[in-house]
């Protein structure tokens, strides 16, 4: 009974793989490509581990550490990433229509360094 | 059937691969590669893991979890290297 | 006291990973875990003074369970709204990058509160500049940034204050 609880928990877990797969190779440009492949590869492995570790209840202590870690790394792996695509947004020919982070750099470029903070509060936080 | 459903997720899990495996070799940037590496190492964290229960070797699960270290700290370095240069 | 009560939870942090990773446990191998975890969290260094943010009043930890909670219901719901977008045959999408601005003064709390956003419906978070974080919203309903806080923010920054300021 559990066996078959746990597949199909992992069943879903792999159809929302397939889903951030599809994101991947159908939205338009990389800061989109990652709304999909991160949200949906996060929730995929938490119900495909998951249903593994009911499977198997042997493996539930390693696999909660492996979920705990990725739902904690892949947010932050995101983060460093659009940080990239927006320092390449030009290239990469993202589409922003309000670009609030643009507008800030392009004020502080000009010498404006009023409300935005520093450069070191932000690796610091 | 168990044993039928987890196969068939796992033939998913591994479509899915594939398929961001062409949006890897598809680019067309850098960043995107990027991207697609990080769901791919998502992707194969969790497949070594249904490969320890597959094979019944829970050593794997520890392959799984370093796999899942050293590919979080290669994106995060990529990431950091295309931030500044490219 | 904030660096005492650090490294208690990074002891105790660590000793979990440890039990959890020996699982079927025998006393040896769980003193042994429990001394290195001790050695580790006495080390002169800061790796995990953000744990010291956290609040361990009752409310708070109350509060820090329910935040669980809400965190997978926001997860799910971010989840079957990428579904919608990436299966939809016109891809509705019109993204942009809005500025929001966050209460919260400590670290740990800006981090939960970004990872938060990263994996809740629609946004991630690019970058954070003193008290702003930047936001890519992948369909933008209001540019306004106090709207923008409304949506984005609000619901998570009510409990992370009550957790960890």
């Amino acid at each position: 009974m559990a066996g078959i609880i746990g597949a199909f928990v992992s069943l879903i877990g792999a159809l929302f793989f397939l889903l951030a797969a599809i994101g991947l190779l159908r939205m338009p440009d990389a800061l989109n490509r990652m709304q999909a492949g991160t949200k949906a590869t996060t929730l995929g492995s938490i119900l495909f581990l998951f249903g593994i570790g009911i499977m198997q209840p042997d493996y539930l202590g390693r696999v909660f550490i492996l979920v705990v870690f990725i739902v904690l790394t892949n947010p932050v792996s995101s983060n460093a990433l659009a940080r990239a695509a927006h320092a390449n947004r030009k290239r990469i020919g993202a589409v922003l229509s309000p670009d609030a982070l643009a507008d800030d750099e392009a004020r502080i470029a000009a010498g404006d360094r009023g409300t935005a903070g520093t450069k070191e509060a932000t690796h610091g936080a | 059937m168990a044993d039928t459903v987890f196969f068939v997720a796992v033939g998913i899990a591994v479509l899915a691969l594939l398929l961001s495996g062409i949006r890897f070799a598809l680019g067309p940037w850098a960043v995107d590669r990027t991207v697609a590496l990080d769901a791919m190492t998502i992707l194969a964290t969790s497949l070594i893991v249904a490969f320890a229960l597959l094979s019944g070797r829970r050593i794997y699960i520890d392959v799984a979890m370093v796999y899942g270290l050293v590919g979080f700290a290669g994106v995060v370095a990529v990431a950091r290297y295309l931030e500044g240069g490219l | 006291m904030i660096m005492i009560k650090a490294r208690a939870l990074g002891f105790l942090g660590l000793w979990t990973v440890w039990l959890l990773l020996t699982a079927p446990w025998n006393t040896q191998e769980a003193v042994a875990g429990a001394l290195v975890a001790l050695l580790i969290s006495l080390l002169p260094f800061s790796a995990a003074s953000p744990l010291g943010d956290l609040k361990l009043s009752p409310k708070a930890l109350a509060w820090l369970v329910a935040y669980v909670f809400v965190f997978i219901k926001a997860l799910v719901q971010s989840n079957l709204d990428v579904a919608f977008r990436v299966l939809h045959p016109k891809l509705p999408i019109d993204p942009g990058i809005v500025k929001v601005k966050t209460r919260l003064k400590t670290p740990l709390g800006r981090l939960l509160l970004a990872n938060s956003i990263t994996l809740t419906p629609g946004t991630i978070t690019v970058e954070m500049r003193g008290d702003d974080l930047y936001i890519h919203w992948i369909k933008v309903a209001d540019p306004d940034p106090e709207a923008a806080t409304a949506a984005i923010v609000g619901n998570f920054e009510k409990y992370l204050e009550v957790i960890c300021g």
